[in-house]
């Protein structure tokens, strides 16, 4: 299967809105490209939801605009086939079995019945889909909620922390099928507030805070700008390394009582300069920064004003 | 449905137009699948049957008119009394009447200690005193001695003066109607073919015309001759509204006649044999007609000739609103199920899902309120026309009478009252809509339809109140199942307690296809401005 790339997009410009005093979107702008997983992260609070509502016309920006398919999604005539969403895998009449849940949003754009089953069977829900779904776990009502994300065979989709409440074969499952819809062409954003969950799932991150992109970037350049040429040092003397680091220009933090972190300077040099001065050092190692660590190190600021009530409507 | 002006620029608006059905097969999809609607909307027919036959599971009746299977039905088809003493002979084909009326006087009963305004009491709590307002004596041609059949009169009444009527529902002030009576009154019914014309003069030289009447078809030999009747008189105590038996004597001098009249004497006839049930003799009189020493006639007689109309003076029988009395009941399982339809989506935060498949608002909004009006309105026909044909069926079975209505009258009914059910689960849909809560919502639809429609049928408000109430809250709407007709020569209490609403079925239906109208419009408005 293959989508034209220029209607599997999400393009969000500019968009800026406010809950009460509090900026909630400042400016925020991206674009979600297709064939690839593009992971849109930042702490609780950040405006990933209500982005995710105002690229669905949910909710209204006071400025810019959210295009799906280089069209706002408010004028599209059967949405369903051009962007699949989930937000909020809770949001279901509890006394509708999944089945017809689906089977009303298939009548909405026209899809039929049989287009139902399959979703029903590519998102493994089997036999609990004539199950009432307010009987289902949180696992099974993401797999109900991508089920109806997929079910207008969309060239976008779009899934609000689909990795919420699946457990580990669950978490296997999602990462294999988003993988597999990039491979298929399609634009994929997930959002999450852990990067973990996309470390091994993103090709690409938007990573926000604040309502604004603080970075936008594949994984691999992520990892190399907050690895910054970071230096570990090991030794018996640190206060008499520091002295000696900082004579070079570098900045050091203590993160052990034998440990440095170095900035500012190469592996190689810290340890000709270190060896010049007669300072003891047990080891020497480059910083390899996890995605986590570059994800807290780029929100750092931002979660420093987590006292401060969150904007964004969480569920 | 209103067009509510939208904050959206029209860059948003779509250029679709035929994406509705799917929109509203969705919605139909989503109604169905949950089967609490079902079940309630099942409810809903259910509870209108039941509280409906049990609200007329009266036992059966002993009062009078309990032994009648029918009320006598007019040439028009609707119910009427028939009843009058009539002092007649045969005419065959065109004539004339002519009859000097000296007096038209009256008797009631009333209760003792009924404070009257006229009269002495006698101490058995019989008055004498003047006729009735709409007690009759005057001159009636009239098909046949059958209760029902064609007729038209000229007669003096007890406080309207001169009036000319005929075939029961159809009455005309004569000249003089609002002057004080003049005794001798003379009077003249003319018979030409199947034209009828009466006449009035004090002198008997200058005549005035009463009226005229048509009556198709009239057969060419007809009753015709005197008459003398009198509704039971209406009295306003303290404590409401009673009636009691009253007579009225009419005083005629010599008739004079023109045309092939039959050569036997005046017979006396007490037509359809008692008073009706708008009428009744009191204890010691009874229908007769004595000759005067002039060669005229003193008639007295009981009844009237006039429609059957509700309140006391209808007597033991149903009409068809009667059976639809559970109406309110399923109405508020209607209108609960109609708001959660709504308040649902925003309760599980289903709303979202249903925006996103269709971000035309007004769209969804506009689906819902035809699947829950529509499923309400089938629900409400469906239960009317069970009602009405078990109920009809039981309460003959039981000795009742039911007061007769056109088809097209109980096709009315039967509709409006789908329509009632539409139109205040559409309002409750908007309610739910703007107010977000279920509760709320459901409470209020129903204080705002039910409660007034209970609290002005009752009785338990004033008149006035009870008509304001049915005026200007949606509970106008149950208007639509009024069948009782209210005529002016014929009193009787005509309140919301009796049935009589005041407002005309479409009218009281309209104000509530108002509320719903305005309130879905609201519902639309907010739910484009609001970020959901």
């Amino acid at each position: 299967m293959s989508h034209e790339s220029t209607k599997a997009t999400i393009e969000v410009i500019g968009l800026r809105k406010r809950f009460g005093p509090q900026p909630a979107l400042d400016g925020m702008t991206f674009t979600v490209r297709p064939g690839r997983v593009t992971g849109f992260v930042g702490p609780n609070g950040a405006g990933k939801s209500t982005t995710m509502r105002v690229i669905l016309g949910l909710d209204t920006a006071e400025e810019g605009k959210a295009l799906v398919g280089g069209v706002p999604y408010r004028t599209l005539r059967r949405p369903l086939r051009h962007l699949g969403a989930l937000l909020d895998a809770s949001a279901l009449q509890p006394s509708r079995t999944a089945r017809h849940h689906l089977l009303w949003l298939a009548h909405s754009q026209g899809l039929p019945a049989r287009r139902v089953d399959e979703v029903i069977e590519q998102a493994g829900l089997g036999t609990a889909a004539r199950r009432r779904a307010g009987g289902f776990s949180l696992g099974m009502r993401q797999r109900l909620g991508i089920a109806a994300a997929l079910l207008g065979d969309p060239p976008v989709v779009m899934l609000d922390e689909p990795f919420n409440g699946l457990d580990p074969d669950g978490i296997v499952w999602m990462r294999g099928l988003l993988a597999e819809l990039a491979r298929q062409g399609r634009a994929v954003l997930v959002s999450s507030h852990l990067m973990s969950e996309l470390e091994d799932t993103a090709d690409h991150l938007v990573v926000i805070g604040h309502g604004r992109v603080i970075a936008d970037t594949s994984v691999s350049q992520l990892l190399a700008e907050a690895s910054g040429g970071r230096v570990t040092l090991r030794t018996s003397a640190p206060a008499r390394a520091a002295q000696v680091l900082h004579g070079a220009g570098a900045i050091t933090v203590a993160t052990g009582p034998d440990t440095l972190t170095i900035t500012g300077l190469p592996d190689a040099e810290t340890v000709a300069l270190l060896a010049r001065n007669g300072v003891p050092f047990s080891q020497v190692s480059t910083h390899r920064a996890t995605l986590e660590e570059a994800y807290l190190e780029l929100t750092r600021d931002t979660v420093q004003y987590r006292g401060i009530p969150a904007p964004e409507a969480t569920r | 449905m209103t067009t509510a002006p939208t904050s959206r620029p029209p860059a948003t608006r779509p250029a679709e137009r035929d994406g509705f059905p799917r929109t509203l097969h969705a919605e139909w999809t989503k109604f169905r699948t949950v089967r609490g609607w079902v079940l309630a909307t099942a409810g809903a027919l259910l509870v209108t049957i039941v509280v409906g036959l049990l609200g007329t599971a009266a036992p059966a009746p002993g009062g009078r008119g309990a032994h009648s299977a029918a009320y006598p039905k007019g040439p028009g088809g609707e119910a009427v009394n028939d009843s009058f003493y009539f002092v007649h002979r045969t005419l065959t084909g065109d004539g004339t009447l002519t009859v000097a009326l000296q007096s038209l006087t009256g008797t009631a009963d009333t209760d003792t200690g009924t404070d009257t305004d006229t009269g002495t009491g006698t101490g058995t709590g019989r008055t004498a005193r003047s006729a009735q307002p709409w007690a009759k004596a005057g001159i009636i041609v009239k098909e046949g001695l059958t209760q029902g059949s064609p007729y038209a009169a000229v007669m003096a009444t007890g406080g309207h003066g001169v009036r000319m009527q005929y075939n029961y529902t159809h009455d005309t002030a004569g000249p003089l109607s609002k002057a004080a009576p003049e005794y001798p009154r003379q009077l003249r019914l003319v018979r030409s073919g199947d034209s009828l014309t009466g006449y009035t003069s004090t002198d008997g030289s200058h005549w005035t015309k009463a009226g005229h009447a048509k009556l198709p078809g009239l057969a060419r030999t007809v009753q015709a001759g005197l008459f003398a009747t009198s509704p039971e008189a209406k009295q306003n105590t303290a404590t409401g509204t009673g009636f009691s038996p009253a007579v009225a004597t009419g005083t005629f001098g010599r008739p004079a006649l023109t045309g092939n009249w039959s050569q036997s004497a005046w017979r006396g006839t007490q037509v359809s044999g008692d008073a009706g049930t708008s009428g009744s003799y009191t204890n010691t009189t009874k229908g007769d007609f004595t000759p005067t020493s002039g060669g005229g006639y003193t008639v007295t007689g009981a009844g009237d000739i006039a429609p059957v109309v509700g309140g006391p003076v209808m007597g033991a029988g149903f009409t068809v609103e009667n059976f639809l009395v559970g109406t309110f009941a399923g109405l508020i399982v209607l209108a609960a199920v109609s708001t959660v339809f709504i308040t649902g989506e925003y309760r599980h935060g289903l709303l979202r899902t249903t925006m996103t498949a269709t971000p035309l608002r007004g769209r969804v909004l506009g689906a819902k309120a035809l699947v829950a009006g529509g499923i309400a309105s089938v629900t409400g026909l469906i239960a009317a026309a069970i009602t009405l044909a078990l109920g009809e069926h039981s309460t003959r079975g039981r000795g009742f009478r039911i007061l007769p209505v056109t088809s097209a009258t109980e096709a009315r009914v039967m509709a409006g009252t789908g329509l009632l059910c539409a139109a205040a689960a559409v309002l409750a849909l908007a309610v739910g809509t703007l107010l977000r809560r279920s509760g709320t919502a459901i409470t209020l639809v129903i204080a705002s339809i039910v409660l007034p429609f209970l609290l002005a049928t009752s009785g338990v408000l004033p008149p006035g109140v009870s008509q304001w109430l049915l005026r200007v809250t949606p509970a106008a709407g149950f208007a639509v199942q009024q069948t009782l007709p209210q005529y002016a020569q014929v009193l009787s209490v005509y309140e919301p307690s009796t049935g009589y609403y005041p407002l005309a079925p479409w009218a009281g239906l309209a104000v509530l296809g108002g509320y719903a109208a305005i309130a879905f419009g609201l519902a639309v408005v907010r739910l484009r401005r609001r970020d959901v």
